[in-house]
């Protein structure tokens, strides 16, 4: 293994394939992606829709099994990695169960990997206070607002203290203001856990805004055309999106999706 | 106070459409009777009342129309005479006497009662059974399906005989009948409710590394509870059907279809209808009172809103 090399790279990608086979013929869904990650970064992939971006996170996740090419999460194969609890994902939807309250939606990987009660409880209360949802935990998921059940959503994938984790689209369907709020939340919880971090975005401003490291891609195949090191500080207020470094890079990445992207079909 | 008026309203209707019902229905009987009794009827000859329609009796005899509603075997018995009946053979009888209505709905009911939990737990295994298994998927659902195409009633007596010649009488054979037609709902909502997870949730269990059981206890059984409820609903009031029907190929003495039986072999439509009446109250209290527990658990659940 070459990881040896590279030692902080924890999710790394060599020539990574996957073609789905559907009744109208192949889909190449990802086509020789190559991409190291970082610990401590916070990568967002970006495309329009059909480019693999969240195939690929699957894939991490091993929730897809590629085609070709290597995968290795912290060294190991996505499946052993999985098993080891090295991420947690955070899907779209909140996704939480409708008969569990915040605090035992919370608990449920925690039952699911054995954790002792007094363990689970001491856990919870832990990511409660990091999401900022102290006093919540005793609420039905439908008392919550979307923002709120997204919150509760990420300290679910928080409980088990997994380095890694990899987010797909998970403020997609929260309206913009509430968006900005969770984003900024979301730095200062990375700052705080020094998580790596996989974001899944159709957002350009999301995608500079939160990342270190931009992955630009484009579909038919799912590829990627970019990656830019982002030169913003660590810290970066909300207001950090008026700033010219921030516009440029803004506008490598939409030159990124532009070059990528065929409009004549 | 509005929705109880509006109630009322509707409940008039449907007894005031049944006592005009009843004077047609019965008209011809009572004026047969009152002749008998030496009273003047038109016409006066049996043969011409016969030709002609009860509309004309009615217009021809108006002073029979009362007596429509007090016959002792009508046709079709005015409401306050089912009332009445179903007073006299509930309250007024001991519940031990065979001629009670409280003693003859028991037994309907503990053959339901012990067909519902038959049938319940037979469809909550094979729901799980075809969720888990594309085998039984193909080979069981297909058979639910027809083995509901098959009209109970002929099925009925062929499940009493086979039973009988192996020496199983008394309650058990109707609670096979009854099990027989509740289990069907059953497997049909759970199969819906434990497959309602969505893709998103059960990648979700994947991410934990759950295994299957997990995934069952944890995910599909909780998220089946909304489906389960609606189809006991529809289930106990199959089971009670099946009792009933179970009851008469048989010549039962007990049950409501035992009543049923004995009313319509004697003329005694009033007794017929206070049995029918039993029925729908007793599958009125089943279904209301599955109602009260699925809120509760529900509530509990924080299924509820």
């Amino acid at each position: 293994m070459n990881t040896e090399s590279r030692a902080a790279a924890v999710i790394e990608a060599n020539h990574l394939d996957l073609t789905f086979q559907t009744n109208d013929g192949p889909v190449h869904a990802l086509k020789d992606v190559n991409l190291a990650i970082n610990k401590g970064d916070f990568v967002s992939f970006i495309g329009p829709s059909g480019c693999g971006k969240t195939t690929f996170l699957r894939c991490i996740a091993a929730l897809e099994t590629p085609t070709g090419g290597s995968l290795t999460v912290n060294g190991m194969t996505p499946d052993e990695a999985r098993r080891n609890r090295a991420y947690g994902y955070v899907f779209q939807a909140a996704g939480l169960y409708p008969w569990r309250t915040i605090s035992k939606n919370i608990k449920l990987p925690l039952e699911i990997m054995g954790f002792s009660a007094s363990e689970q409880e001491e856990r919870v209360n832990k990511v409660l206070e990091l999401v900022d949802l102290e006093g919540f935990g005793g609420k039905f998921p439908w008392q919550l607002s979307g923002g709120m059940q997204q919150r509760a959503s990420i300290a679910r994938a928080l409980a088990f203290d997994a380095d890694i984790l990899l987010m797909d689209e998970p403020f997609g369907a929260l309206d913009e203001i509430v968006r900005d709020h969770l984003n900024e939340q979301l730095l200062a919880l990375w700052a705080r856990t020094e998580k790596t971090i996989g974001f899944v975005t159709h957002s350009i401003p999301e995608a500079v805004y939160l990342s270190t490291k931009i992955v630009v891609m484009s579909p038919r195949p799912g590829r990627i055309t970019d990656v830019i090191d982002s030169p913003l500080p660590k810290d970066r207020p909300l207001d950090i999106r008026d700033t010219p470094e921030f516009i440029e890079v803004a506008h490598r990445v939409r030159d990124g999706l532009r070059a990528g992207h065929s409009y004549d079909d | 106070m509005k929705q109880v008026i509006a109630v009322l309203t509707v409940l008039a209707a449907i007894v005031g459409l049944w006592y005009a019902a009843c004077v047609p229905m019965n008209i011809k009987g009572v004026l047969t009777e009152q002749e008998r009794a030496g009273a003047q009827v038109q016409p006066p000859s049996a043969k011409d009342r016969r030709d002609l329609g009860e509309f004309g009796l009615i217009a021809g005899n108006s002073f029979a129309i009362p007596a429509t509603w007090e016959q002792a075997r009508p046709r079709l018995p005015a409401p306050h005479q089912v009332a009445v009946e179903m007073w006299k053979t509930t309250v007024q009888k001991k519940i031990t006497s065979k001629r009670s209505l409280i003693y003859h709905a028991w037994v309907t009911l503990s053959a339901t009662m012990l067909g519902f939990v038959i049938g319940t737990g037979l469809g909550i295994l094979l729901a799980v059974g075809i969720v888990h298994s594309r085998v039984m998927d193909l080979s069981v659902m297909p058979w639910a399906i027809v083995s509901q195409t098959i009209p109970i009633i002929a099925l009925a007596p062929m499940i009493i005989v086979v039973l009988y010649s192996v020496g199983i009488q008394g309650i058990l054979p109707k609670a096979v009948i009854s099990a027989y037609l509740s289990f069907f709902p059953v497997v049909v909502g759970m199969v819906k409710g434990l497959r309602s997870p969505d893709a998103m949730q059960l990648d979700l269990l994947r991410t934990y590394s759950a295994n299957g059981s997990q995934r069952f206890w944890k995910l599909r059984l909780p998220a089946s509870m909304p489906y389960l409820f609606t189809s006991l609903k529809i289930g106990i009031a199959a089971s009670l059907v099946g009792a009933i029907v179970g009851e008469l190929p048989t010549g039962a003495v007990a049950g409501l279809g035992a009543r049923l039986l004995a009313g319509s072999y004697y003329g005694q439509t009033v007794q017929i209808w206070s049995a029918l009446f039993a029925a729908a109250l007793l599958a009125a209290c089943l279904v209301g009172l599955l109602g009260v527990i699925e809120r509760s658990v529900l509530k509990r659940m924080g299924m509820a809103q």
